[in-house]
Protein backbone atom coordinates (compact mmCIF):
# COMPACT_ATOMS: atom_id res chain seq x y z
CA UNK A 1 0.00 0.00 0.00
CA UNK A 2 2.88 2.35 0.59
CA UNK A 3 3.52 2.17 -3.14
CA UNK A 4 0.50 4.50 -3.39
CA UNK A 5 2.43 7.28 -1.68
CA UNK A 6 4.12 10.08 -3.61
CA UNK A 7 4.30 11.24 -7.22
CA UNK A 8 6.42 8.14 -7.89
CA UNK A 9 7.28 5.25 -5.57
CA UNK A 10 10.68 3.92 -4.62
CA UNK A 11 9.66 2.12 -1.41
CA UNK A 12 6.60 -0.15 -1.69
CA UNK A 13 7.22 -1.80 1.68
CA UNK A 14 7.59 -0.30 5.15
CA UNK A 15 6.38 -0.99 8.66
CA UNK A 16 4.38 2.25 8.46
CA UNK A 17 2.58 1.32 5.21
CA UNK A 18 -0.83 2.18 6.73
CA UNK A 19 0.21 5.82 6.52
CA UNK A 20 -0.83 5.72 2.86
CA UNK A 21 -4.23 4.20 3.71
CA UNK A 22 -4.90 6.94 6.27
CA UNK A 23 -3.81 9.55 3.76
CA UNK A 24 -6.30 8.15 1.23
CA UNK A 25 -8.97 8.79 3.88
CA UNK A 26 -7.79 12.37 4.13
CA UNK A 27 -5.93 11.96 7.39
CA UNK A 28 -2.31 12.92 8.00
CA UNK A 29 -0.83 10.55 10.56
CA UNK A 30 2.33 10.69 12.61
CA UNK A 31 3.35 8.11 15.18
CA UNK A 32 3.48 7.93 18.94
CA UNK A 33 5.73 5.44 20.73
CA UNK A 34 3.87 3.13 23.11
CA UNK A 35 6.99 2.78 25.21
CA UNK A 36 7.89 6.40 25.97
CA UNK A 37 5.32 8.59 24.23
CA UNK A 38 7.84 10.05 21.76
CA UNK A 39 6.04 11.42 18.70
CA UNK A 40 7.40 11.63 15.17
CA UNK A 41 6.39 12.92 11.79
CA UNK A 42 6.81 11.27 9.35
CA UNK A 43 5.77 8.21 11.35
CA UNK A 44 8.30 5.54 12.22
CA UNK A 45 7.79 2.05 13.56
CA UNK A 46 10.87 1.95 15.74
CA UNK A 47 11.39 4.52 18.47
CA UNK A 48 14.74 6.31 18.14
CA UNK A 49 14.59 7.29 21.84
CA UNK A 50 13.65 4.13 23.80
CA UNK A 51 14.04 1.63 20.92
CA UNK A 52 10.53 0.26 21.40
CA UNK A 53 8.98 -1.27 18.28
CA UNK A 54 5.42 -0.67 19.53
CA UNK A 55 3.72 2.39 18.12
CA UNK A 56 0.31 3.88 17.34
CA UNK A 57 -0.79 6.38 14.71
CA UNK A 58 -1.74 9.87 15.80
CA UNK A 59 -3.38 12.49 13.62
CA UNK A 60 -1.60 15.72 12.70
CA UNK A 61 -3.58 18.85 11.82
CA UNK A 62 -1.43 19.68 8.80
CA UNK A 63 -1.04 23.26 9.99
CA UNK A 64 2.44 24.63 9.90
CA UNK A 65 4.87 27.22 8.62
CA UNK A 66 6.88 27.21 5.44
CA UNK A 67 10.49 26.63 6.50
CA UNK A 68 12.17 26.77 3.10
CA UNK A 69 11.35 26.35 -0.57
CA UNK A 70 12.76 26.07 -4.08
CA UNK A 71 11.46 25.87 -7.63
CA UNK A 72 12.98 22.95 -9.51
CA UNK A 73 13.66 23.60 -13.19
CA UNK A 74 16.03 20.70 -13.88
CA UNK A 75 13.90 17.67 -13.07
CA UNK A 76 14.87 14.03 -12.53
CA UNK A 77 13.37 10.99 -14.27
CA UNK A 78 9.59 10.88 -14.00
CA UNK A 79 9.22 14.58 -13.28
CA UNK A 80 10.32 16.12 -16.58
CA UNK A 81 6.78 16.98 -17.70
CA UNK A 82 6.05 18.77 -14.42
CA UNK A 83 9.03 21.15 -14.41
CA UNK A 84 9.20 23.78 -13.18
CA UNK A 85 7.59 22.72 -9.90
CA UNK A 86 7.78 24.20 -6.43
CA UNK A 87 8.93 22.23 -3.39
CA UNK A 88 8.48 23.38 0.17
CA UNK A 89 9.59 22.24 3.58
CA UNK A 90 6.97 22.71 6.30
CA UNK A 91 7.52 22.89 10.03
CA UNK A 92 4.41 21.21 11.42
CA UNK A 93 2.47 22.60 14.37
CA UNK A 94 2.48 19.22 16.18
CA UNK A 95 6.19 18.70 15.50
CA UNK A 96 8.26 17.26 12.71
CA UNK A 97 8.62 18.42 9.15
CA UNK A 98 7.32 17.44 5.78
CA UNK A 99 8.45 18.02 2.23
CA UNK A 100 5.92 18.39 -0.59
CA UNK A 101 4.87 20.41 -3.60
CA UNK A 102 3.35 23.81 -3.17
CA UNK A 103 -0.25 23.66 -4.40
CA UNK A 104 -2.08 26.11 -6.63
CA UNK A 105 -3.89 27.83 -3.76
CA UNK A 106 -0.54 29.30 -2.72
CA UNK A 107 0.56 32.01 -5.17
CA UNK A 108 4.24 32.93 -5.39
CA UNK A 109 3.71 36.13 -3.41
CA UNK A 110 2.35 34.15 -0.45
CA UNK A 111 4.90 31.35 -0.67
CA UNK A 112 7.60 32.89 1.50
CA UNK A 113 9.73 31.58 4.34
CA UNK A 114 7.72 31.73 7.57
CA UNK A 115 4.31 31.87 5.88
CA UNK A 116 1.52 29.89 7.59
CA UNK A 117 0.36 26.98 5.43
CA UNK A 118 -1.99 24.02 5.47
CA UNK A 119 -0.85 20.55 4.38
CA UNK A 120 -3.70 18.86 2.53
CA UNK A 121 -4.00 15.13 1.72
CA UNK A 122 -4.57 14.47 -1.96
CA UNK A 123 -5.49 11.69 -4.31
CA UNK A 124 -4.23 11.80 -7.86
CA UNK A 125 -7.05 10.05 -9.66
CA UNK A 126 -6.09 10.62 -13.24
CA UNK A 127 -3.24 8.20 -13.26
CA UNK A 128 -3.67 4.53 -14.04
CA UNK A 129 -2.73 3.55 -10.52
CA UNK A 130 -3.84 5.08 -7.25
CA UNK A 131 -1.48 7.79 -5.98
CA UNK A 132 -1.94 9.45 -2.61
CA UNK A 133 0.10 12.41 -1.43
CA UNK A 134 -0.17 15.77 0.23
CA UNK A 135 0.42 19.30 -0.93
CA UNK A 136 1.19 22.60 0.76
CA UNK A 137 -1.71 25.03 0.49
CA UNK A 138 -3.04 28.32 1.79
CA UNK A 139 -4.39 28.08 5.38
CA UNK A 140 -8.01 26.95 5.44
CA UNK A 141 -7.75 24.81 2.31
CA UNK A 142 -9.63 21.56 2.74
CA UNK A 143 -9.15 18.13 1.28
CA UNK A 144 -9.88 17.79 -2.40
CA UNK A 145 -9.03 15.44 -5.19
CA UNK A 146 -6.49 16.06 -7.94
CA UNK A 147 -4.90 19.28 -6.79
CA UNK A 148 -2.45 19.67 -9.61
CA UNK A 149 -5.07 20.15 -12.34
CA UNK A 150 -3.51 17.26 -14.13
CA UNK A 151 -2.80 17.83 -17.77
CA UNK B 1 50.11 5.99 17.66
CA UNK B 2 52.54 6.73 14.88
CA UNK B 3 52.59 10.03 13.02
CA UNK B 4 51.46 9.73 9.37
CA UNK B 5 52.65 11.80 6.43
CA UNK B 6 52.04 12.12 2.71
CA UNK B 7 55.14 11.22 0.69
CA UNK B 8 53.75 11.11 -2.83
CA UNK B 9 50.89 12.55 -4.81
CA UNK B 10 49.64 12.20 -8.38
CA UNK B 11 46.68 13.87 -10.10
CA UNK B 12 45.13 12.92 -13.45
CA UNK B 13 43.19 15.30 -15.69
CA UNK B 14 39.54 15.80 -14.68
CA UNK B 15 36.76 16.09 -17.23
CA UNK B 16 34.74 14.04 -19.65
CA UNK B 17 37.15 11.17 -20.20
CA UNK B 18 35.46 8.99 -22.78
CA UNK B 19 38.96 7.85 -23.74
CA UNK B 20 39.66 5.73 -20.66
CA UNK B 21 38.29 3.13 -18.23
CA UNK B 22 38.24 3.83 -14.52
CA UNK B 23 41.32 1.66 -13.93
CA UNK B 24 43.15 3.45 -16.75
CA UNK B 25 42.31 6.77 -15.11
CA UNK B 26 43.61 5.42 -11.81
CA UNK B 27 46.82 4.36 -13.54
CA UNK B 28 47.54 7.92 -14.77
CA UNK B 29 47.48 9.29 -11.26
CA UNK B 30 49.21 6.28 -9.74
CA UNK B 31 52.19 6.42 -12.12
CA UNK B 32 52.75 10.09 -11.22
CA UNK B 33 52.41 9.36 -7.54
CA UNK B 34 54.94 6.52 -7.57
CA UNK B 35 57.41 8.68 -9.47
CA UNK B 36 56.77 11.51 -7.05
CA UNK B 37 57.37 9.30 -4.02
CA UNK B 38 60.38 7.62 -5.67
CA UNK B 39 58.87 4.31 -4.64
CA UNK B 40 58.59 0.96 -6.32
CA UNK B 41 55.22 -0.74 -6.20
CA UNK B 42 56.52 -3.58 -4.02
CA UNK B 43 56.98 -1.08 -1.19
CA UNK B 44 53.25 -0.41 -1.05
CA UNK B 45 51.73 -2.51 1.72
CA UNK B 46 48.06 -1.89 0.93
CA UNK B 47 45.76 0.39 -1.01
CA UNK B 48 42.46 2.01 -0.18
CA UNK B 49 40.21 2.78 -3.13
CA UNK B 50 37.65 5.58 -2.99
CA UNK B 51 34.83 5.35 -5.50
CA UNK B 52 31.05 5.43 -5.58
CA UNK B 53 30.00 2.13 -7.16
CA UNK B 54 26.61 3.04 -8.62
CA UNK B 55 28.21 5.11 -11.39
CA UNK B 56 30.34 2.26 -12.69
CA UNK B 57 29.31 -0.56 -14.98
CA UNK B 58 32.25 -2.50 -13.52
CA UNK B 59 31.26 -3.93 -10.16
CA UNK B 60 33.63 -4.11 -7.19
CA UNK B 61 36.05 -1.60 -8.65
CA UNK B 62 38.74 -1.88 -5.94
CA UNK B 63 39.91 -5.28 -7.11
CA UNK B 64 39.95 -4.21 -10.74
CA UNK B 65 42.08 -1.15 -9.98
CA UNK B 66 44.41 -3.15 -7.74
CA UNK B 67 45.03 -5.63 -10.55
CA UNK B 68 45.51 -2.99 -13.27
CA UNK B 69 48.07 -1.15 -11.14
CA UNK B 70 49.86 -4.47 -10.66
CA UNK B 71 49.51 -4.20 -6.89
CA UNK B 72 48.38 -7.80 -6.29
CA UNK B 73 48.77 -9.50 -3.84
CA UNK B 74 48.79 -6.45 -1.52
CA UNK B 75 45.39 -6.02 0.17
CA UNK B 76 42.87 -3.45 -0.99
CA UNK B 77 39.41 -2.31 0.03
CA UNK B 78 36.83 0.28 -0.95
CA UNK B 79 35.55 3.21 1.06
CA UNK B 80 32.21 4.72 0.10
CA UNK B 81 30.52 7.69 1.73
CA UNK B 82 29.14 9.46 -1.36
CA UNK B 83 31.09 12.62 -2.29
CA UNK B 84 33.30 12.25 0.81
CA UNK B 85 34.63 8.80 -0.17
CA UNK B 86 38.10 10.19 -0.93
CA UNK B 87 38.58 11.64 2.53
CA UNK B 88 37.20 8.48 4.10
CA UNK B 89 39.90 6.56 2.23
CA UNK B 90 42.57 8.91 3.59
CA UNK B 91 41.21 8.49 7.11
CA UNK B 92 41.23 4.71 6.68
CA UNK B 93 44.82 4.77 5.41
CA UNK B 94 45.80 6.95 8.38
CA UNK B 95 44.24 4.43 10.76
CA UNK B 96 45.98 1.49 9.08
CA UNK B 97 49.36 3.21 9.40
CA UNK B 98 48.96 4.83 12.83
CA UNK B 99 47.89 1.49 14.27
CA UNK B 100 51.08 -0.17 13.04
CA UNK B 101 49.29 -2.59 10.71
CA UNK B 102 50.84 -1.15 7.54
CA UNK B 103 53.80 1.18 6.89
CA UNK B 104 53.05 2.49 3.38
CA UNK B 105 49.51 2.80 2.01
CA UNK B 106 48.32 4.11 -1.35
CA UNK B 107 45.02 6.00 -1.47
CA UNK B 108 43.41 5.96 -4.89
CA UNK B 109 40.31 8.04 -5.57
CA UNK B 110 38.86 7.22 -8.96
CA UNK B 111 35.53 7.78 -10.60
CA UNK B 112 33.93 7.60 -13.99
CA UNK B 113 30.60 9.38 -13.99
CA UNK B 114 30.10 9.90 -17.69
CA UNK B 115 29.80 6.26 -18.72
CA UNK B 116 26.16 6.35 -17.67
CA UNK B 117 23.57 7.71 -20.12
CA UNK B 118 21.81 10.99 -19.39
CA UNK B 119 18.66 8.97 -18.58
CA UNK B 120 20.56 6.86 -16.05
CA UNK B 121 22.10 10.00 -14.51
CA UNK B 122 18.68 11.65 -14.22
CA UNK B 123 17.28 8.53 -12.55
CA UNK B 124 20.16 8.51 -10.05
CA UNK B 125 19.69 12.23 -9.51
CA UNK B 126 16.10 11.54 -8.44
CA UNK B 127 17.27 9.24 -5.65
CA UNK B 128 19.98 11.31 -3.98
CA UNK B 129 17.78 12.20 -1.04
CA UNK B 130 15.78 10.14 1.40
CA UNK B 131 13.66 8.02 -0.95
CA UNK B 132 10.71 7.17 1.30
CA UNK B 133 9.42 10.66 2.13
CA UNK B 134 11.38 13.10 -0.06
CA UNK B 135 12.49 11.71 -3.44
CA UNK B 136 8.87 10.77 -4.19
CA UNK B 137 8.25 14.50 -4.72
CA UNK B 138 11.00 14.86 -7.31
CA UNK B 139 13.77 16.32 -5.15
CA UNK B 140 17.23 16.71 -6.68
CA UNK B 141 20.69 17.32 -5.29
CA UNK B 142 20.69 21.02 -6.30
CA UNK B 143 17.21 21.37 -4.80
CA UNK B 144 18.41 20.24 -1.39
CA UNK B 145 21.20 22.78 -1.33
CA UNK B 146 18.72 25.34 -2.68
CA UNK B 147 16.63 24.76 0.46
CA UNK B 148 19.75 25.65 2.47
CA UNK B 149 20.35 28.70 0.26
CA UNK B 150 16.79 29.98 0.65
CA UNK B 151 17.08 29.64 4.40
CA UNK B 152 20.53 31.28 4.52
CA UNK B 153 19.17 34.22 2.52
CA UNK B 154 16.22 34.49 4.90
CA UNK B 155 18.20 34.31 8.14
CA UNK B 156 21.36 36.16 7.17
CA UNK B 157 20.44 38.34 4.21
CA UNK B 158 22.85 36.46 1.98
CA UNK B 159 22.35 37.24 -1.71
CA UNK B 160 22.53 35.09 -4.81
CA UNK B 161 25.25 37.40 -6.14
CA UNK B 162 27.37 36.67 -3.08
CA UNK B 163 26.94 32.93 -3.65
CA UNK B 164 27.98 33.26 -7.29
CA UNK B 165 31.08 35.22 -6.31
CA UNK B 166 32.48 31.91 -5.01
CA UNK B 167 32.02 30.46 -8.51
CA UNK B 168 33.71 33.52 -10.04
CA UNK B 169 36.66 33.01 -7.66
CA UNK B 170 36.90 29.29 -8.30
CA UNK B 171 36.81 29.68 -12.07
CA UNK B 172 39.44 32.43 -11.75
CA UNK B 173 41.80 29.93 -10.12
CA UNK B 174 40.58 26.97 -12.19
CA UNK B 175 41.80 28.84 -15.27
CA UNK B 176 45.31 28.41 -13.88
CA UNK B 177 44.96 24.68 -13.13
CA UNK B 178 45.86 22.41 -16.07
CA UNK B 179 44.09 19.47 -14.37
CA UNK B 180 40.74 21.28 -14.18
CA UNK B 181 37.72 20.43 -16.32
CA UNK B 182 36.93 24.13 -16.94
CA UNK B 183 39.90 26.43 -17.44
CA UNK B 184 38.21 29.70 -18.29
CA UNK B 185 37.38 32.61 -15.99
CA UNK B 186 33.71 33.66 -15.79
CA UNK B 187 32.04 36.96 -14.98
CA UNK B 188 29.32 37.49 -12.39
CA UNK B 189 27.01 38.74 -15.16
CA UNK B 190 27.49 35.57 -17.17
CA UNK B 191 26.92 33.42 -14.08
CA UNK B 192 23.72 35.27 -13.17
CA UNK B 193 22.37 34.87 -16.69
CA UNK B 194 22.83 31.07 -16.80
CA UNK B 195 19.88 28.65 -16.99
CA UNK B 196 17.80 28.10 -13.82
CA UNK B 197 18.30 24.77 -12.01
CA UNK B 198 16.58 25.04 -8.61
CA UNK B 199 15.90 28.55 -7.35
CA UNK B 200 17.93 30.49 -6.41
CA UNK B 201 20.49 28.33 -8.24
CA UNK B 202 21.32 28.50 -11.89
CA UNK B 203 23.86 26.43 -13.81
CA UNK B 204 26.87 28.36 -12.48
CA UNK B 205 25.89 27.61 -8.88
CA UNK B 206 26.42 23.90 -9.52
CA UNK B 207 29.51 21.77 -10.00
CA UNK B 208 29.68 19.27 -12.87
CA UNK B 209 29.93 15.49 -12.93
CA UNK B 210 33.37 14.44 -14.14
CA UNK B 211 35.74 11.55 -14.60
CA UNK B 212 39.12 11.50 -12.95
CA UNK B 213 41.56 9.93 -10.52
CA UNK B 214 44.01 11.09 -7.86
CA UNK B 215 46.49 9.12 -5.75
CA UNK B 216 48.38 9.77 -2.54
CA UNK B 217 50.93 7.69 -0.71
CA UNK B 218 50.91 7.86 3.05
CA UNK B 219 53.61 6.42 5.27
CA UNK B 220 54.54 6.01 8.90
CA UNK B 221 56.86 8.73 10.22
CA UNK B 222 60.11 6.80 10.14
CA UNK B 223 59.55 5.45 6.62
CA UNK B 224 58.25 8.81 5.48
CA UNK B 225 61.38 10.64 6.66
CA UNK B 226 63.66 8.09 5.04
CA UNK B 227 61.79 8.26 1.72
CA UNK B 228 61.00 11.95 1.39
CA UNK B 229 62.53 15.32 2.12
CA UNK B 230 59.24 17.18 2.01
CA UNK B 231 56.77 15.14 3.99
CA UNK B 232 53.38 16.78 4.50
CA UNK B 233 51.98 15.57 7.81
CA UNK B 234 48.36 14.62 8.31
CA UNK B 235 48.11 15.83 11.88
CA UNK B 236 44.42 16.51 12.41
CA UNK B 237 41.47 14.32 11.49
CA UNK B 238 37.82 15.01 12.20
CA UNK B 239 34.72 13.20 11.02
CA UNK B 240 31.04 13.41 11.85
CA UNK B 241 27.62 12.61 10.46
CA UNK B 242 24.19 14.21 10.33
CA UNK B 243 20.77 13.08 9.15
CA UNK B 244 20.41 12.40 5.43
CA UNK B 245 16.88 13.78 5.64
CA UNK B 246 16.24 17.53 5.58
CA UNK B 247 13.20 16.76 7.70
CA UNK B 248 15.47 16.13 10.66
CA UNK B 249 17.99 18.97 10.32
CA UNK B 250 17.18 21.56 12.98
CA UNK B 251 19.13 24.22 11.09
CA UNK B 252 19.44 24.66 7.32
CA UNK B 253 22.06 27.39 7.36
CA UNK B 254 25.01 25.16 8.21
CA UNK B 255 26.29 21.60 7.92
CA UNK B 256 26.52 20.39 11.54
CA UNK B 257 28.81 17.47 10.70
CA UNK B 258 31.26 19.97 9.17
CA UNK B 259 31.58 22.16 12.24
CA UNK B 260 31.94 19.08 14.45
CA UNK B 261 34.56 17.49 12.19
CA UNK B 262 36.45 20.81 12.04
CA UNK B 263 36.50 21.16 15.80
CA UNK B 264 37.93 17.63 16.17
CA UNK B 265 40.58 18.19 13.49
CA UNK B 266 41.67 21.57 14.92
CA UNK B 267 41.94 20.10 18.41
CA UNK B 268 43.89 17.06 17.26
CA UNK B 269 46.34 19.15 15.22
CA UNK B 270 46.54 21.89 17.85
CA UNK B 271 45.74 24.66 15.39
CA UNK B 272 42.99 27.27 15.21
CA UNK B 273 40.88 28.28 12.23
CA UNK B 274 42.85 31.52 11.92
CA UNK B 275 46.08 29.59 11.39
CA UNK B 276 44.77 27.83 8.28
CA UNK B 277 46.41 29.55 5.32
CA UNK B 278 44.96 27.45 2.53
CA UNK B 279 41.79 25.39 2.46
CA UNK B 280 40.02 23.11 0.05
CA UNK B 281 36.30 23.17 0.78
CA UNK B 282 33.41 21.21 -0.68
CA UNK B 283 31.79 23.71 -3.07
CA UNK B 284 29.38 21.29 -4.76
CA UNK B 285 27.00 24.28 -4.85
CA UNK B 286 27.88 27.90 -4.24
CA UNK B 287 26.00 28.11 -0.93
CA UNK B 288 28.07 25.15 0.30
CA UNK B 289 31.27 27.20 0.06
CA UNK B 290 29.73 30.09 2.01
CA UNK B 291 28.53 27.68 4.69
CA UNK B 292 32.00 26.12 4.78
CA UNK B 293 33.62 29.49 5.62
CA UNK B 294 31.25 29.68 8.58
CA UNK B 295 31.33 26.03 9.67
CA UNK B 296 35.15 25.99 9.58
CA UNK B 297 35.35 29.18 11.64
CA UNK B 298 36.96 31.36 8.94
CA UNK B 299 34.22 33.87 9.70
CA UNK B 300 31.22 34.15 12.00
CA UNK B 301 27.96 32.40 11.23
CA UNK B 302 26.00 34.40 8.68
CA UNK B 303 29.03 36.32 7.40
CA UNK B 304 29.97 33.95 4.58
CA UNK B 305 28.53 36.31 1.97
CA UNK B 306 30.65 39.19 3.19
CA UNK B 307 33.73 36.98 3.43
CA UNK B 308 33.68 36.35 -0.32
CA UNK B 309 32.54 39.87 -1.18
CA UNK B 310 35.58 41.25 0.63
CA UNK B 311 37.81 38.76 -1.20
CA UNK B 312 39.03 37.26 2.04
CA UNK B 313 38.97 33.77 0.41
CA UNK B 314 41.41 34.87 -2.30
CA UNK B 315 45.20 34.52 -2.17
CA UNK B 316 46.32 37.63 -0.33
CA UNK B 317 43.13 37.70 1.74
CA UNK B 318 42.73 35.67 4.94
CA UNK B 319 42.39 31.95 4.19
CA UNK B 320 42.87 31.15 0.49
CA UNK B 321 40.02 28.80 -0.45
CA UNK B 322 39.81 26.45 -3.43
CA UNK B 323 42.70 28.00 -5.30
CA UNK B 324 42.82 24.92 -7.55
CA UNK B 325 39.34 25.82 -8.85
CA UNK B 326 37.35 23.80 -6.35
CA UNK B 327 34.73 21.29 -7.39
CA UNK B 328 33.21 24.08 -9.43
CA UNK B 329 36.01 24.48 -11.97
CA UNK B 330 37.88 21.20 -11.54
CA UNK B 331 34.76 19.05 -11.91
CA UNK B 332 33.54 16.60 -9.29
CA UNK B 333 34.42 12.94 -9.89
CA UNK B 334 32.84 12.04 -6.58
CA UNK B 335 35.18 9.24 -5.48
CA UNK B 336 38.29 11.23 -6.44
CA UNK B 337 37.32 14.65 -5.07
CA UNK B 338 38.49 14.20 -1.47
CA UNK B 339 41.86 12.90 -2.64
CA UNK B 340 42.13 15.81 -5.10
CA UNK B 341 41.60 18.23 -2.22
CA UNK B 342 44.44 16.60 -0.29
CA UNK B 343 46.62 16.66 -3.42
CA UNK B 344 46.22 20.43 -3.69
CA UNK B 345 47.06 21.00 -0.04
CA UNK B 346 50.14 18.79 -0.36
CA UNK B 347 51.27 20.81 -3.42
CA UNK B 348 50.65 24.07 -1.58
CA UNK B 349 52.57 23.01 1.54
CA UNK B 350 55.46 21.80 -0.59
CA UNK B 351 55.48 25.17 -2.37
CA UNK B 352 54.83 23.52 -5.74
CA UNK B 353 51.54 25.19 -6.68
CA UNK B 354 53.07 27.53 -9.25
CA UNK B 355 51.12 30.69 -10.00
CA UNK B 356 48.41 29.59 -7.58
CA UNK B 357 50.89 29.27 -4.69
CA UNK B 358 49.79 30.66 -1.34
CA UNK B 359 52.95 32.34 0.02
CA UNK B 360 54.68 30.41 2.83
CA UNK B 361 51.80 28.00 3.29
CA UNK B 362 52.50 25.69 6.20
CA UNK B 363 49.02 24.81 7.50
CA UNK B 364 46.30 23.59 5.14
CA UNK B 365 42.89 22.01 5.50
CA UNK B 366 40.46 19.88 3.51
CA UNK B 367 36.69 19.89 4.08
CA UNK B 368 34.92 17.08 2.23
CA UNK B 369 31.15 16.70 2.54
CA UNK B 370 29.13 13.66 1.52
CA UNK B 371 25.62 14.30 0.25
CA UNK B 372 24.06 17.23 2.07
CA UNK B 373 26.23 16.64 5.12
CA UNK B 374 25.25 13.15 6.17
CA UNK B 375 29.03 12.68 6.16
CA UNK B 376 31.82 15.18 6.66
CA UNK B 377 35.59 14.75 6.98
CA UNK B 378 37.99 17.56 7.84
CA UNK B 379 41.75 17.03 7.66
CA UNK B 380 44.51 19.39 8.79
CA UNK B 381 47.88 19.07 7.04
CA UNK B 382 51.16 20.65 8.12
CA UNK B 383 54.74 20.87 7.03
CA UNK B 384 57.71 21.33 9.28
ZN1 LIG C 1 9.98 5.38 22.69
Amino acid sequence: MFSWFGMVSFVPYTKVHEFAVWLKEGRLMGSVCKGCGHTTFPPRADCPECLSAEFAYKEWSGRGKLYSLTTIAAAPTGFEEHAPYRIGLVELEEGGRLLAWLGESLPAAEATVGAPVQVVPRILGEREELRVLYSIERPGTTWGRSPFAAG
Amino acid sequence: MRRVGVIGAGHGRFGRRSDATVQELAFEAYRRELADAKLTRREIDASVIAAVPEYHKQRSVAGVVQEYLNLNPAPTWLTEVACASGSAAIRTAWMAIASGLHDVVAVIGCQKMTELSTAEILALMGRVGEVQWESVFGTTFPAYYALFATRHMHEHGTTHEQMLLTAVKNHHYGAKNPKAMFQKPISLEKALASEPVASPFCVYDCCANADGAVCLILAAEERARSLSEHVVWLDGLGAATASISVLRRPDLTSIPSASQAAEQAYRMAGVSAKQVQVAEVHDCFTIAELMAYEDLGFCKKGEGGRYIEEKRAYIGGETAVNVDGGLKAKGHPIGATGVSMAYEIVSQLRGEAGERQVPDASVGLTHNVGGIGQYCFVHVFRRE
